[in-house]
């Protein structure tokens, strides 16, 4: 359908320009690709409430996962309450995204600009930027474009010459999905397991790091700052669709024949443009066709082919009954072994879930066993209702958006393959438990190893 | 091993100055120990409690929670095979297998000439490079057998050392504090806190 070139919209590269400039990401490239010229027209003509209406008039969807209107979530602080706090979630963990570190490693100055922005927008004295622990070489660039930062007066004390001063304090973490939830990191970040917080009261904007007033921004959100206020809001929103604007990336994994990330224009692009044009990926591997597919990460419910031509606009995607998430979009085609596929993610899960809440901590575990014993040739003919009743203490109704007997959405997003896989493709699993093997024409995947035992 | 040595004492006081409350540093000060001897010891975890404030078992508490940290020596190279959807999608599977063939350990385990332990991990961010592999950290990007024979062969020939440090080496720039950090919100911190 989309065989040729310009047969897609397009958009101006906003935050992905530099990822072409061999030295964008040291001091030197990014100042001579026009860095810190946000900042420094925001210090000398801009008050903080000028940043403030800049992006709630660019209508930035944060880009996390939840899709939360970043200016409204800034609204949401305490006026006179301090000190407060900015925390930017550099952890990226949701399995097919792979964004954030690139724009960690190849254009750390733009986030750290942005990082300063957002401070002066909200009055804060102090940012925690929080690096995921496996990302070496983004924590490399960051601690070089921050020393940088400071040695020119961009960071720390006065900036530029005016009145308002912020520490940026680099920090990481150590290997664990949950700390991508807010109030989990900032657990992590007072030293402690990083166990999700109860909501209310722990309200990051209200109760949030040292129980002060707290902001978590993901760093795409930041990294699009400088655009918003070099070219204004009103014009970041006009790159987008009405209800999901300005250019956003999103990673496109699995079974196509270009896999890639790409900034496209927001709200207005379909996956199919995605999984077929020349621009993009340029078709579904050895010419075959898309069986299932993920629209925003593996806590998403999965798509099918009859969601090809929805537009990724938060509104719609969430009323067809999915989630645009972390902009991880992963294709599966015809061969996909689907037992395996939601086994694999499943397994994720249950690695993953930090054990405060017992129907995750426990569910988790048992959805993955269950999904093991299948593919080992041990299926039970209860084996698939026994799925169903483990996922619904976990998330009553099997329902989008998930209902949830725990305090954070790990547990139900580990519901979301199976209330995906097995109803449309019951067959296939029940194939599997009569027979011990997949069904003809599907690739099988080697039997992999249950969930670790681990602490 | 050991408690931190007097260097790594110097950069432990400057990380914690860094954070309005000092057990912020808590996740740092853990890297900086695996840093120093390749894993986490008793000695290190009852220093870095010393240097909080808070008892060995806090911090044993919050280590073990985090899949980073190793609390007995291993391999000088930590291979992790990425096998989460985009890579079990493209054959992860089948390069865990060929990896635990050709190292004649199981996932998990370590060599016995304490080389190379062996990892089946969650998704490590380079989805559209699967499969993908990290060797203490390190990418290496669409991993076939064949290339990953050359990496171990390169790795056990010391051909990579300048690109991928000694495993529990994470980022090889520290963050300087130096006279143009302002301090405003942890003096502020301050304050909040005598009250």
């Amino acid at each position: 359908m989309y065989s040729a070139p310009g047969q897609v919209p397009t958009g101006p590269r906003l935050i992905t320009a530099r990822f072409d400039v061999t030295d964008g990401y040291t001091y030197e490239g990014y100042v001579r690709t026009a860095g810190y010229g946000a900042l420094r027209k925001a210090l000398s003509l801009m008050t903080p409430q000028q940043v403030h209406d800049e992006v709630n008039a660019a209508e930035i969807q944060g880009r996390g996962g939840a899709g939360f209107i970043a200016g409204t979530k800034w609204g949401f602080l305490p006026r006179d309450v301090h000190p407060r706090y900015l925390v930017v979630n550099g952890d990226e963990s949701e399995p097919g995204t792979y964004k954030d570190r690139l724009l960690m490693e190849l254009d750390p100055h733009q986030l750290i600009e942005g990082i300063i922005l957002a401070s002066y927008a909200i009055n804060a004295a102090h940012a925690f930027l929080y690096v995921r622990g496996e990302m070496a070489l983004a924590q490399e660039r960051l601690a070089q474009a921050l020393n940088d930062a400071y040695a020119h007066n961009l960071v720390g004390r006065n900036i530029c010459g005016s009145k308002f001063s912020v520490d940026i304090t680099l920090t990481w973490g150590a290997g664990a999905y949950i700390v991508g939830e807010e109030t989990g990191l900032i657990e992590s970040l007072e030293g402690e397991r990083g166990m999700p917080r109860l909501k209310p009261p722990f309200f990051p904007a209200v109760k949030g790091l040292y129980m002060q007033p707290t902001i978590v921004n993901n760093v795409e959100t930041l990294s699009n700052l400088p655009a918003i206020i070099n070219g204004g809001g009103s014009t970041f929103k006009g790159l987008g669709a009405p209800t999901s604007t300005g250019m956003r990336m999103f990673s496109v994994s699995g079974h196509v024949n270009r896999p890639g990330v790409f900034e496209v224009p927001n709200g207005v692009t379909t996956f199919r443009m995605l999984f077929e044009a020349p621009e993009y990926c340029g078709g579904v591997r050895n010419g075959g066709t898309v069986k299932a597919f993920i629209p925003g990460g593996v806590s998403a419910m999965w798509f099918f082919d009859e969601h090809l031509d929805v537009a990724l606009d938060k509104p719609t995607v969430d009323k067809a009954g999915s989630m645009l998430g972390s902009g991880a979009i992963v294709a599966m085609d015809q061969t996909t072994d689907m037992v395996a596929a939601c086994w694999r993610i499943v397994r994720f899960f249950a690695r993953e879930s930090c054990g405060k809440c017992t129907p995750c901590r426990e569910g988790t575990t048992w959805l993955e066993r269950v999904l093991h014993r299948i593919l080992d040739g041990q299926g039970r003919p209860e084996d698939i209702d026994l799925l169903f009743e483990i996922s619904e203490s976990i998330s009553p109704g099997l329902a989008w958006p998930p209902r949830q007997t725990t305090i954070c959405p790990l547990g139900p997003s580990a519901v979301s393959p199976i209330a995906s896989a097995v109803r449309r493709f019951r067959p296939e699993f029940e194939h599997y438990i009569e027979h011990g093997r997949p069904i003809d024409g599907v690739e099988a995947v080697l039997r992999p190893q249950g969930v670790h035992a681990h602490v | 091993m050991s408690r931190f040595n007097d260097a790594n004492v110097a950069l432990a006081k400057e990380i914690i100055a860094r954070f309005p409350r000092p057990k912020s540093a808590m996740i740092p000060l853990l890297h900086l120990a695996q840093e120093q001897d390749g894993h986490v010891s008793n000695e290190a975890m009852r220093h870095i409690g010393e240097l909080l404030g808070v008892t060995p078992a806090d911090v044993y508490g919050t280590a073990s929670f985090y899949e980073m940290f190793k609390f007995e020596p291993i391999g000088k190279y930590s291979i992790n095979i990425c096998t989460n959807i985009s890579c079990h999608l493209v054959g992860s599977w089948n390069l865990l297998h060929h990896a635990e063939e050709r190292l004649g350990i199981k996932a998990g385990g370590t060599t016995e000439d304490g080389m190379f332990t062996l990892e089946d991990v969650e998704c490590i961010a380079a989805c559209t490079e699967a499969p993908a592999v990290q060797v203490n950290y390190r990418y290496r990007y669409k991993v076939t057998p064949e290339n990953f024979d050359q990496l171990i062969d390169d790795l056990r020939n010391d051909r990579v050392a300048d690109e991928i440090p000694p495993f529990g080496t994470l980022s090889r720039v520290r963050q300087r504090t130096d006279d143009t950090w302002s301090n405003n919100g942890i003096e502020a911190q301050a304050t909040i806190d005598e009250k």
